[in-house]
């Protein structure tokens, strides 16, 4: 019923159009824009890029507090985040230049009487030039980035690793240590009961001395690899702290790693983060809600059902022998199980 | 439609199984603006949602229903529109209405033939069409909720009833809509191939061809190589969830079952997805070019510049497009070498994206131009196709997206690059070629109402966007405030919303405009923008085979705008010279 309400409140205001514009309509002689319109609508163009810039320098001024602290939590996101300022320098100067052309182009070039256009259909000289320059910059942008990308992507080099699974599922995180041994014990769907929610073989000899936990500890300084699952749909692990991202795929083991390099505790005091919190908390008591810390976070990044904007684990990085104490003290799959 | 002339045709034969390509244009138009509707609408539910998240809004009980009691929408509801909003305005409105409206109204037009080279094949690939349209339409009212995996369709969500509700039925009547109209499609582009290959007016050589029809052609083309592919990701995944064949899925507990299936890969599902996905943007973007290529050049009152390097780069366009799908999946868990590749192969778009902006630009400078609302959507558009296309370079190379993938920033990105740009396009279209469709003018002022407005708004909501993108924010979610780390992003969704308020509710004047005009509008004379290509030469009314006498023969290209003889004279005395116009004594052909 209210549908209809709305609906009729949708035809009344176009009905409003209508006879306003069925005025306007009976005084209209040109076709082609008239030399006032075009007037009018050259400064109005000069304003839109005004506008078009005010937008962008506006968002990017009041934007910069709700950004991510600038400090990346990763050794390798360091690479990354150098990597994306200077793309991101190259955009807005080359965002800047080709806005100011087309807007002023627009306004000075409006038609008038007086004014014949120029006959001007070819410049092989010019089109080289914005071929070349082109090509010459995101040469440098595209060797950066594939170096980047493989530094990131390179697991083989890493001393020494902390291995850690990453379950996901409808809705939920889970995680597993891969213990004394430092392998994961194998899992698969098939083993899942009960209390063994991530379905590990506990037949394999790897499996007892794993460590499930709910949440991740992770120690600064020393390189983690990740090795993810998933049992039933697509999800993907995003933690944005770390510049790390990656799916997990039903059915394939993914994997990706980083060394952690600033604690929970560091990352608190850093300005960025205090004041995005500052922010955040003021927000929050103007609502009557408490207030809140910062926390790393594990989110999922991949539509995944109706709880997909909820999934979450809480990350926390430690100095090398807090994580270790914190370590000792979970209890083991074989502890856990067969208890 | 005041078409009196004709005594054979019925009502029916003339305007609803028509074989005209005018008609069918025309349908291919109305039925693509009512899809948009639709698609608009949904935006501003949930966008009303993202900002408001807690709070209670009658509007959303009166058309949710169920799904939306107190006010509040569900979860469920929220990624069922917006998967239905992203499948409309990609596939129903901008690949159908855009590029079905002007290949099938332009093509015969501008390149001289009397209709399409099958006019029953078109009038066919129409009605399948409309028959899809009317599916996923349809869909959004089934009880169990329409499709709601995203426009991308993932399995195993999408192919798992199970996983959520909006895999059920939904999700199935999505699949069999997707199937029909990539039929349909598939009949129209072949038909647009083999029209402008085969049917070109004496004089046409290829290299005279206006832009527009080279953008139509190219895209026609990857259409043609693309399509298939997703009707083969589409029908597996039928299988899939029918019959118990295991292509996309593996290993799976789900609800507190194993279920059988065992060796299929999603991954596998989005390299098949993305191998139309990707070109599926060129797909909408091109033919957006090539109408603002015709329409800056048209009313800039110069020659589009460098033609042949917009030919080239339309063609370089849409060959890289078919080789980069691999971008969308950099973070799939894929071989890193791959990611190396795809990468290299997707930043090199932008050489020939570059050269069709700074061409643009060079087309306006030293011209007298025309701002009429079709040149302002045109400029508009060059303008958010720069805008989107940079943030490309972020997303395209790989060690970049691990950090903005699937957030909002890349929502704020595609939404610039092909949806404002495209449909910016579709409006210039519109405005340009309306008196040709109609034989009557649409309302000028309202236009430039309807420009000021949309222009403002479209970048009032995808610029902010950008920024809750990169404080980390995953697209799709229904609510940040499970996160208090994204506490301080409520702000920017409050302006994005109520800007993408004004831009919805501002299409209301283009509508008004639109069918007004039809019927009330001021006569159109045969040549209102003083074009050079052939259309222009038809007369006003439309007829049966476009022109009464001979088809008109070609002895020049489209740009012959402002062109002087050796004294820096008009030749002619006037600034543009039609197709049609013979090369004069003393003049070069460009
Ligand atoms: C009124 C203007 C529009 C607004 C305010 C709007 C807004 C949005 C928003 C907020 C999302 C959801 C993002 C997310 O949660 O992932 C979205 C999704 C989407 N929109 Fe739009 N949009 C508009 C017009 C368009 C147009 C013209 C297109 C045509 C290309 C388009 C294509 C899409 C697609 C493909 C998606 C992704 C759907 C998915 O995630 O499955 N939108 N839109
Ligand atoms: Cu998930
Ligand atoms: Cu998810």
């Amino acid at each position: 019923m209210k549908a209809l309400f709305f609906i009729l409140i949708f035809f009344v205001i176009g009905t409003a159009f209508w006879q306003f514009f069925k005025l306007l309509g009976l005084t209209k002689k040109d076709q082609v824009a008239t030399e006032k319109e075009n007037d009018i609508n050259g400064w109005l163009m000069l304003g839109l890029g005004g506008f078009v810039y005010g937008l962008m320098l506006y968002s990017m001024f009041q934007g910069r507090v709700v950004l991510l602290p600038r400090l990346s939590a990763s050794l390798e996101g360091e690479d990354i985040d150098n990597l994306f300022v200077i793309t991101m320098g190259l955009i807005l100067v080359v965002q800047f230049i080709t806005q100011f052309l087309i807007y002023y182009f627009t306004f000075k070039y409006r038609g008038t009487k007086g004014r014949k256009a120029m006959f001007y259909a070819d410049s092989h000289k010019l089109e080289m030039w914005w071929t070349i320059t082109p090509t010459v910059v995101l040469s440098v942008l595209i060797i950066y980035g594939l170096w980047t990308w493989n530094n990131v992507q390179d697991l083989s080099d890493a001393e020494n690793p902390l291995i850690i699974e990453v379950y996901a599922k409808q809705f939920q995180w889970e995680a597993r240590y891969a213990g004394e041994d430092n392998q994961l014990g194998l899992g698969h769907v098939n083993f899942i009961k009960g209390i063994n929610t991530m379905g590990v073989d506990m037949s394999d000899k790897n499996s007892a001395d794993d460590i499930p936990v709910r949440e991740l500890h992770l120690p600064k300084g020393r390189k983690v690899i990740f090795k993810f699952r998933s049992q039933d749909v697509m999800h993907s692990a995003y933690m944005p702290h770390f510049r790390a991202q990656i799916n997990c795929v039903p059915g394939m083991v993914t994997s990706f790693g980083f060394t952690p390099t600033v604690t929970t505790e560091e990352m608190r005091l850093n300005e960025d983060t205090k004041a995005k919190f500052d922010a955040i908390n003021e927000l929050r008591v103007e609502e009557g809600k408490e207030e809140v810390e910062f926390d790393y976070l594990l989110l999922c990044n991949k539509i995944c059902g109706a709880s997909h904007y909820n999934m979450q684990m809480k990350v926390v990085v430690q100095e090398e022998e807090d994580f270790n104490k914190w370590l000792k003290e979970q209890k083991t799959l074989a502890q856990v199980i067969n208890n | 439609m005041s078409d009196h002339h004709h005594h054979k045709e019925t009502f029916v034969t003339k305007y609803i199984f028509s074989q005209d390509h005018k008609m069918i244009a025309k349908q291919y138009l109305i039925t693509g603006m009512f899809m948009g509707v639709i698609g608009v609408f949904m935006s501003m539910l949930f966008r009303l949602q993202l900002a408001y998240p807690d709070q209670s809004f009658s509007i959303i009980e009166a058309f949710l229903g169920k799904w939306g009691e107190g006010g509040q929408m569900t979860p469920d509801m929220y990624m069922g529109l917006v998967t239905i909003h992203g499948t409309i305005m990609v596939f129903f409105v901008l690949t159908a209405g855009l590029s079905g409206t002007f290949s099938n109204l332009l093509i015969p037009l501008q390149i001289g033939a009397r209709d399409m080279a099958s006019g029953f094949l078109n009038m066919i690939s129409y009605w399948l069409f409309f028959l899809s349209s009317l599916i996923m339409f349809l869909s959004i009212f089934v009880h169990t909720g329409m499709a709601s995996a995203g426009w991308t369709i993932y399995p195993p969500l999408s192919a798992l009833p199970q996983a959520m509700s909006g895999s059920g039925l939904g999700m199935t009547l999505w699949l069999v809509s997707m199937a029909i109209f990539i039929a349909s499609s598939l009949m129209g582009s072949l038909n647009y191939i083999v029209t402008v290959l085969n049917l070109r007016t004496k004089g046409m050589k290829m290299t005279r061809l206006p832009l527009t029809i080279w953008a139509f052609f190219i895209t026609a083309i990857i259409g043609v190589i693309s399509f298939p592919v997703l009707l083969s990701a589409a029908l597996l995944l039928i299988f899939d969830r029918s019959f118990g064949t295991s292509f996309f899925l593996s290993d799976i507990f789900i609800q507190g079952e194993v279920l059988h299936y065992k060796g299929g890969s999603p991954i596998l599902f989005e390299h098949l997805f993305w191998f139309l996905g990707h070109p599926e943007v060129y797909i909408i973007l091109l033919p957006a070019l090539g109408i603002t290529s015709e329409v800056i050049s048209t009313n800039a009152r110069k020659p589009i510049f460098g033609y042949r390097a917009m030919i080239g780069s339309i063609m370089a366009i849409a060959f890289l497009s078919t080789i980069v799908w691999g971008h969308h999946m950099f973070v799939t868990g894929m071989n890193p070498f791959l990611g190396s590749v795809f990468t290299f192969t997707t930043l090199l778009i932008a050489i020939p994206s570059a050269v069709k902006a700074f061409n643009y630009i060079t087309t306006l400078w030293r011209g007298n131009l025309q701002l009429n609302p079709a040149m302002l959507f045109s400029i508009g558009m060059v303008s958010t196709f720069i805008t989107g296309g940079l943030t490309g370079l972020i997303l395209g190379d790989s060690a970049l997206d691990i950090n903005v993938h699937d957030t909002m920033f890349v929502v704020a990105h595609f939404h610039l690059v092909m949806g404002i740009s495209a449909l910016f396009g579709m409006f210039a279209g519109v405005y340009h070629w309306f008196p040709k469709m109609y034989g009557k003018m649409m309302n000028k002022d309202m236009g430039y109402l309807h420009f000021w407005l949309t222009a403002i708004s479209a970048y009032g909501v995808f610029f902010p966007m950008h920024f809750i993108g990169l404080a980390g924010l995953p697209r799709r979610y229904y609510s940040n405030s499970a996160f208090p780390m994204f506490d301080d992003l409520l702000h920017i969704n409050k302006v994005i919303t109520v800007f993408a308020i004004i831009g919805g509710v501002s299409q209301i004047i283009f509508l008004a405009n639109f069918f007004f005009s039809i019927s009330k509008g001021k006569k159109a004379s045969q040549n209102p923008w003083k074009g050079n290509t052939l259309e222009w030469t038809a007369p006003v009314e439309h007829m049966h085979g476009n022109w009464p006498g001979e088809i008109p023969e070609v002895h020049r290209w489209a740009y012959d705008y402002s062109k002087t003889d050796e004294n820096g004279d008009l030749w002619g005395g006037q600034d543009f010279t039609p197709q049609s116009v013979p090369i004069r004594d003393g003049e070069e052909e460009f």
